[in-house]
């Protein structure tokens, strides 16, 4: 048995898709799985389409999602949908920013963390181990609004439905 | 294995911390896109780290440290060892003490790069060993092998990554520091690092005596892995190509190849023998099925269509399967810009406006050939913006000439423009010429490293600073002005037309600061200003 989660983040530069990524990583790192993340910098930077790929399990291979096998697709805007449904698998979970009731951030910069806690829903790692993921990345006058992200989109989460395992494994 | 020596790092992370853990005495390079964070992270973790103007000149002076005797890495991205290259062919004929370790940061698939060039091909051209790590982990086991290596033969070798490993975090299991190194000494040997023809042409037969040495090492005891599987698939790779195979085909038998250059010739046969079918995953060019075909071991190789661009599982699925049918092309994302506020903005539409042939250069500012601008006419390597601009030029008849402009950037510019420069001085265009340094103060494209000319050192320490237009002046260019870009848009506009009019030689340092780094660039220069300040209250007054 050797089932690997796949999740991919997508939005645009300076939404904190790597951020996120990074955090999502670290979290399940945290609670003892192999992982694999990768990104690519570079043009990305300036404002293009960015996205991020993290995997984790018991033994991860390729650092790549394949297209397609996407068990998670997190959208941080809207416009990045499209470009990226076809990494994800047929009965996959999207995650879109509309998720996340209008106005109820206190700092839209906080996106990514709100959408974090919606992944973290349907994922079983535990709440803490996100927690310290979200606080390592981010300076410690940032962590109250960022817990109440992570909290408003923890809640949203809670309705997802999680995709049925690959028959593969 | 316990959980405090686990880490999650990216592949540049984990070549640093290796480096750090085998004793380097010095890194040096330039910035380039996958490469930049191995010196930046190497600094950070308390290493010795420092960005040269170019890679040839980091390549010098990590040469001369692992002359005396020091344990010395040099970074770059895939093209910077162009720029290398010339250093380190006649590198590889001396004796280097000092364990000598060249990373070369391969972007196939070009994520932010103007070429896919496959630098395995430098391995044998100059003759020097490669390791290619296939994820975090080996990238920290083979920079500890790469020291042991350079060392026990006394060459330089190459690390060689790629994108997908500089940029993919993996877990690492670290290892204690190697027991210090010996201090720095310099021991004469006038025959393996004078190369003059008489003592060159010894020294190349010891190069390939090193190298035969090392394939028989590489055949025993080479950092090489045989994943048993099935024997009617026999899979060879290198790089993150393993990581692809070993999960495309989890059945196959799968030999995956650390040092490869010189390649275990005997193994790889062995290997071959083993199974039915034995194909070769290589990203890029054919180089290794090439090798193997011309050694007499039967392999297949992939098809044409795969040279292009990375591979990915599903590709390698394809390539398994033999399929050639058209691959399905993802949609296209929104591509990149240059920021809203960008100092390169004003400058792109003045040139948009004017009608000017742009002859551009590498960094954010390449980005000026998008719309709205599409104000950039050539693009090709560091520098070139000066030399095409020069050409063109040269050939084109007067009206056309008068519209030529060469843009470069400030990092680009102390790269490799300072040559152009001196071509200009000494074959200047009946025309004259006119040269635009763009100059945001940063390195910015690949994420804001200093250069010479900020004044700051990779640490954002303050230093020794080029001051352009002095030394354009000094150079002898007749015209030398500095303005804000941001300023007066009739005034900067009048400027160039008024320029490129005349039939001088004119350079332009346009200077305003990236907007990106403009916030980082108040608090070192606060810094530096209170560094100082406390200096001078410390000292004794008379």
């Amino acid at each position: 048995m050797n089932k690997v989660t796949n999740v991919v983040i997508a939005g645009l530069g300076g939404q904190g898709v790597v951020t996120f990524s990074d955090m999502l990583a670290m979290a399940a790192f945290n609670a003892g799985h192999d992982v694999k993340q990768s990104e690519l910098h570079g043009m990305s930077q300036r404002g293009g389409s960015v996205s991020s790929d993290v995997r984790f399990g018991p033994t991860v291979l390729s650092p790549m999602v394949p297209a397609g096998e996407a068990d998670y697709l997190v959208v941080l805007e809207s416009t990045q949908v499209e470009v990226n449904r076809g990494l994800l698998k047929p009965d996959g979970c999207l995650l879109t920013p509309e998720l996340i009731p209008e106005g109820a951030l206190r700092n839209k910069k906080s996106l990514n963390v709100a959408m974090l806690g919606a992944l973290s829903a349907v994922l079983e790692i535990p709440e803490p181990v996100w927690l310290d993921a979200v606080h390592a990345k981010l300076a410690a006058k940032l962590h109250k609004v960022n817990d109440q992200a992570f909290a408003l989109g923890r809640e949203a989460g809670a309705a997802l439905s999680r995709p049925t395992p690959s028959a593969e494994d | 294995m316990n959980q405090a020596t686990r880490l999650l790092l990216s592949g540049d992370e984990a070549v640093a911390l290796a480096a750090l853990t085998a004793g380097v005495r010095l890194g040096t390079g330039y910035p380039g896109t996958p490469s930049t964070e191995i010196l930046e992270y190497l600094d950070q973790i308390g290493g010795r780290a420092q960005w040269a103007p170019n890679e040839k000149v980091a390549l010098e002076v990590g040469l001369g440290s692992a002359f005396a005797g020091a344990r010395t890495l040099v970074t770059m991205k895939h093209v910077g060892l162009n720029v290398a290259a010339d250093v380190l062919f006649t590198a590889a004929y001396t004796d280097v003490p000092g364990g000598l370790v060249i990373v070369s940061a391969d972007d196939p698939g070009m994520a932010s790069s103007q070429n896919e060039q496959d630098n395995r091909h430098y391995a044998r051209a100059a003759g020097v060993p490669m390791l290619e790590p296939a994820d975090s982990q080996e990238a920290y086991d083979m920079t500890l092998a790469a020291f042991d290596l350079a060392e026990r033969w006394q060459i330089p070798v190459l690390l060689r990554l790629t994108t997908r490993i500089c940029h993919s975090k993996t877990v690492v299991a670290t290892r204690s520091p190697a027991p210090p190194p010996a201090e720095p000494h310099f021991v004469r040997d006038i025959p393996a690092r004078v190369m003059i023809p008489a003592y060159a042409k010894p020294a190349h037969r010891r190069l390939r005596d090193k190298l035969t040495a090392i394939a028989a090492w590489n055949e025993e005891q080479g950092p090489n892995r045989v994943y048993p599987g099935d024997r009617s698939l026999g899979i060879i790779a290198s790089g993150v190509s393993v990581a692809h195979a070993r999960e495309a085909a989890p059945q196959a038998s799968l030999l995956a190849l650390g040092l490869t250059y010189p390649l275990p010739l005997q193994r790889i046969a062995a290997f071959a023998a083993s199974v039915e079918r034995c194909l070769v995953i290589e990203e890029g060019d054919p180089v290794l099925v090439n090798e193997l075909r011309a050694a007499g071991i039967a392999v297949e190789g992939k098809a044409e269509m795969y040279r292009f661009g990375e591979l990915t599982v599903p590709r390698v699925r394809r390539v398994l399967a033999g399929d050639e049918s058209p691959e399905p092309v993802p949609p296209r994302g929104k591509p990149p810009e240059l920021c809203p506020g960008c100092s390169h903005r004003p400058v792109f539409e003045i040139l948009s406006r004017l009608g000017c042939i742009v002859s551009g250069d590498i960094g954010c500012y390449t980005l000026g050939v998008l719309p709205p601008f599409q104000a950039m006419d050539t693009c090709v390597c560091m520098g070139a913006a000066i030399g095409v601009g020069l050409g063109l030029r040269h050939v084109l008849p007067e009206a056309e000439a008068r519209r030529v402009v060469s843009v470069i950037g400030d990092s680009t510019f102390v790269h490799s423009g300072l040559t152009g420069l001196a071509e200009m001085v000494y074959n200047p265009p009946s025309t004259g010429h006119l040269v635009l340094i763009l100059d945001n103060g940063t390195t910015a494209m690949t994420g804001r490293q200093e250069h010479p000319g900020t004044g700051r050192t990779l640490n954002h320490e303050p230093t020794g600073k080029i001051d352009f237009a002095a030394l354009a002046r000094a150079m002898g260019i007749p015209r030398v002005h500095e303005v804000d870009p941001m300023a007066d848009d009739a005034a900067f506009a009048e400027l160039i037309s008024s320029l490129l009019a005349g039939n001088e030689l004119a350079l332009v340092v346009a200077r305003r600061p990236c907007v990106l780094a403009a916030p980082h660039i108040r608090l070192y220069e606060q810094a530096a200003a209170e560094t100082h300040a406390n200096r001078c209250a410390a000292a004794p007054t008379e």
